[in-house]
């Protein structure tokens, strides 16, 4: 990997999350805004050509008629041309659930429509639900790598340092966890929970549980880090001049942990994600209206869907770009490690 | 009485051949064209072949008496006879094992004349004796038979008395408005077979699903053939049946009927479209649009029978409750209880979007409780006012609610209007209807939630707890009569909804329900009966305890082979003349 493809990598990585970040500015629609005249409408498509077939320098679409005799069958209505059209005053939203706006970057001038991804079967516009969506998911990988990787790289570093029945109880009970079917360990808790609970409140609590469950891997790649790192001879030396146990932790041994728990964060992150795809898919994730990765992709459940609305995968196919730059910045990360180490 | 077992089998078997003997001699005798056949109308079908046919779960029984599920019923109803019949496709009554009757002048007694010369699938002979039989095991308390309620009118049993060995008398307490509807679907069973398990208190255990094949008979077009667990359960041609086409040739056509355990929808339709099943029955839209699409070579015969007896509707919960259990509840039952509310509800509802998105346009909106399938007792006069989000929020206005800065909806106390409506999360339909109405309502300022809940828990909550605040369910009625619906409208009723049990009727418009409801079971002449029900509906919809939405169509389809195929939109849809339903042995044939 060249340093210029990682540093591509990166960017590619921070830009999905800067668009995440703000879906009500990149998405033409609000996720829930259903346009009951269009449901299943396909992908709108973007023209260079007009009906004379004069070609322009600015793109423009056509508006949808819905076909008379079959459901869900559309036809472009060749008498209107609607300019695409940037930097918009739109549906409002709100940025970090704080300040209002209602700049959109990408609109048509009602009544055409702009459905990129096309339309869900109340007529919602994926492309829209897809950003929104992914501020679930990737909240949801993100909160849970959190939560693994504090509570692993806690427990690792203390059972690597001080060693002894520490040590041997942490890491038979990292054993345990590891050992633990999780996706039936998560149906139990959702079972327990009142069924009337929040929708969004008990997914939280699901993510926690995710990530708490998930400690093991991380606090065994720390404590090994610990193993070696409590023997270097800076840190022997800091010992021998009588630094504390947590002067020691803190500035001599957890930042050699660094490097690990950033590569293991790339590693996990896009690992819980799919967690939140498949608890939503069972139907165990977030309600109806709010979209998520999982609740797009659950839509393909049905064979209707799956054999009609190819749109429908589009979902699945962001997030195999998302898992890619994931996977591609742990490696990348790593690499950088090894260099450094070297 | 205490037989040794091994001596009691013998003597069994011994009286078993004894009449398989007599019968071979009958047959061959003249007097065996003296059987009182049925005759049915219908394309003259091929004799052979079996259809396959997929079912969503297992039947949980094969006894009549015991069966509640719809997939019992199912199968059960191709193993059995009634005494009269409900034709699925007239919805008219039509002679079955009664080849005449009666009625009183009153209206209390019926004399049935049954077919002579019968015999069940085992060879034995029927007579009046299996029928008072049979009545008396429906009647019977211990046996929890869920016909009991059927046959009890104004809270007295229906006597049944044997006249001679062909004719038996019905006595009534009081005239009953369906009149011979009330003989649907009561299997007359083999008394020579379960009188002794019966009279040994071991009936609820007999004719399960693990009973060998040779100990049922039934009086049906086929006999149990084999059942392999969740695997198929298979059905033989009852060579004794009496039903003969018109041309005289024995029905049924079919050698076997053959039940496929399929769990799931989509794994129906992928194996109908393969060609493994024949019938396909309990559509939903989207799979019936893709199956209809099929190029047509492949031979389907695709139908859409209209709006059947289903209707979905929401319901606010109005019951009575302890307000130290129920705090949050409480509160929010103002609103529920406010007619102003339930009316800008209804309103605000698209239904007509509903149709058109959750099923593709299959589905008809309604705003009363009788489908438009039900063509025999719908009051055509009732209103169907326009949705109107403006109209709602004028009707909510006048009744004191009010809008905060944000939008929100605020009851009269200033509350915030916030509600949470369940829904059974195996019927993807109902989660669609419940978003659709979750996005009418906010714009009325009103904040809902959607739950989606496993059904047995929602139906406990509905029934049992009374822990919920909206819910969003179905009602689908087996007959087009009202009276099976008594439950729900009286306001004493089990299943009065929105209110079940009451003591004394909560509000003098549930009074006139009581009242309306009772009249008609005991009144004979239709018109006068229709002008109550009409009434019925008049009442509910100005009401609103349920606010109705939609009744989705019945959507069945059959390989173009399948002859006769003449579905109704009555359970069972497509297998109501599975006795006239015939392969054509030349393959695809012509779908009209």
């Amino acid at each position: 990997m060249t340093a210029s493809w990682r540093k591509f990598v990166l960017l590619v990585l921070l830009g999905a999350h800067l668009i995440v970040a703000f879906p009500g500015f990149f998405a033409p629609y609000d996720f829930s805004q259903q346009h009951r005249d269009f449901p299943y409408a396909p992908p709108t498509r973007i023209h260079f050509l007009d009906s004379s077939g004069k070609f322009h320098l600015w793109p423009f679409v056509r508006p949808l008629r819905p076909s008379e005799d079959e459901h869900t069958a559309y036809l472009e209505d060749f008498t209107h041309e609607y300019p695409l059209r940037l930097f918009v005053a739109g549906t409002p939203y709100t940025v970090c659930g704080a300040w209002k706006a209602r700049l959109h970057l990408l609109a048509v001038d009602a009544p055409g429509q702009l459905f990129l991804f096309g339309t869900d079967e109340f007529g919602r516009d994926e492309f829209s639900r897809l950003l929104y969506g992914a501020r679930i998911s990737l909240l949801a990988g993100i909160l849970a790598a959190a939560a693994a990787i504090s509570v692993g790289a806690t427990l690792g570093l203390l059972s690597g340092f001080y060693g002894g029945w520490l040590d041997a109880s942490v890491m038979r009970l990292a054993e345990l966890f590891l050992a633990l079917p999780w996706l039936y360990l998560l149906f139990a808790v959702r079972a327990i929970l009142p069924l009337d609970i929040k929708t969004t409140d008990a997914f939280l609590l699901l993510v926690a549980v995710v990530g708490l469950v998930g400690w093991a891997r991380p606090a065994r790649l720390v404590r090994g880090v610990v193993l070696g790192a409590k023997e270097r001879n800076f840190v022997q030396a800091a010992k021998a001049m009588g630094a504390s146990d947590a002067h020691l932790l803190r500035r001599h041994i957890l930042p050699e942990t660094y490097g690990v728990l950033l590569t293991t964060a790339a590693l996990l992150v896009p690992q819980f994600i799919l967690v939140e795809v498949t608890l939503s898919f069972l139907g165990l994730g977030v309600g109806e209206p709010i979209p998520s990765w999982g609740n797009l992709l659950a839509e393909l459940q049905h064979y209707a869907v799956l054999s009609s609305y190819w749109w429908m995968y589009l979902p699945a196919l962001a997030l195999v770009f998302l898992f890619l730059a994931y996977h591609s910045a742990s490696s990348a990360l790593q690499e950088k490690l090894s260099e450094a180490h070297a | 009485m205490n037989t040794p077992v091994g001596r009691g089998k013998l003597g069994k078997a011994v009286a078993r051949s004894a009449i398989a003997i007599a019968f071979a001699c009958l047959a061959l005798t003249p007097n065996a064209a003296s059987q009182d056949y049925a005759t049915m109308a219908g394309e003259a079908g091929q004799s052979g072949g079996n259809l396959i046919l997929a079912l969503r779960s297992e039947p949980k029984t094969l006894n009549p008496v015991l069966s509640i599920d719809a997939t019992s019923r199912e199968v059960i109803g191709a193993m059995q006879a009634d005494l009269i019949h409900i034709n699925r496709e007239s919805q008219r009554v039509e002679p079955a094992l009664a080849k005449s009757w009666t009625i009183s002048r009153d209206g209390k007694v019926y004399v049935l004349h049954l077919r002579q010369g019968l015999r069940f699938s085992d060879g034995a002979p029927f007579t009046a004796d299996d029928v008072v039989f049979s009545f008396g095991l429906y009647l019977d308390e211990k046996l929890h038979s869920p016909q009991r309620d059927l046959l009890m009118i104004d809270d007295k049993p229906i006597v049944v008395k044997k006249l001679s060995a062909y004719t038996v008398e019905f006595d009534l307490s009081k005239p009953y408005g369906p009149g011979e509807r009330l003989f649907d679907g009561l299997a007359i069973l083999p008394k020579h077979l379960l009188e002794q398990p019966y009279r040994e208190g071991k009936f609820a255990q007999t004719w399960n699903t693990t009973t060998p094949a040779a100990t049922l008979a039934g009086l049906g077009p086929f006999v149990l053939k084999s059942y392999e667990p969740g695997q198929q359960l298979v059905l033989q041609r009852n060579p004794n049946y009496w039903k003969r086409d018109e041309r005289g040739n024995s029905l049924p056509y079919l050698n076997q009927l053959v039940f496929v355990f399929v769990p799931n929808e989509d794994a129906q339709v992928i194996k109908f479209q393969a060609g493994q099943t024949n019938v396909i029955e309990r559509l939903n839209a989207d799979n019936f649009s893709l199956l209809l699409k099929e190029p047509k070579n492949k031979g389907l015969c695709m139908r859409d029978l209209g709006p059947g007896l289903e209707i979905q509707f929401l319901l606010f919960n109005q019951n009575e409750l302890d307000p130290n259990k129920f705090h949050d509840l409480n509160p929010k039952q103002l609103w529920f209880r406010d007619l102003s509310f339930r009316r800008a509800v209804s309103l605000a509802l698209d239904r007509k979007g509903m149709a058109r998105l959750v099923y593709a346009g299959r589905a008809t909106p309604i705003w009363g409780n009788v489908s438009p399938g039900n063509k025999l007792w719908l009051n055509a006069s009732l209103p169907h006012p326009e949705r109107s989000i403006e109209e709602s929020r004028k009707l909510l206005q006048s009744a004191d609610y009010s809008w905060d800065a944000s939008g929100a909806l605020l009851d009269p106390r200033k509350h915030p209007v916030a509600f949470t409506i369940i829904v059974s999360s195996s019927n993807a339909q109902r989660s669609k209807l419940a978003a659709l109405a979750q996005d009418d309502l906010k714009q009325l300022g009103m904040n809902v939630q959607v739950v989606p809940m496993e059904f047995r828990a929602l139906v406990d909550r509905v029934l049992n707890t009374k822990d919920y605040e909206a819910v969003l369910m179905n009602l689908v009625n087996g007959d087009a009569d009202p009276t099976p619906e008594m439950n729900l409208w009286l306001s004493s009723g089990e299943t009065h909804l929105w209110n079940p049990g009451e003591t004394k009727p909560a509000t003098p418009w549930e009074a006139e329900l009581d009242h309306l409801m009772e009249s008609q079971m005991t009144t004979n002449n239709f018109a006068d009966r229709k002008r109550l029900y009409d009434r019925v509906q008049q009442v509910v919809a100005q009401n609103l305890p349920l606010i109705f939405l939609v009744s989705p169509n019945i959507l069945v389809g059959a390989q173009s082979s399948v002859g006769n195929f003449r579905p109704g939109i009555l359970e069972p849809y497509a297998l109501w003349n599975v006795e006239q339903l015939f392969i054509r042995p030349s393959g695809a044939g012509q779908c009209p």
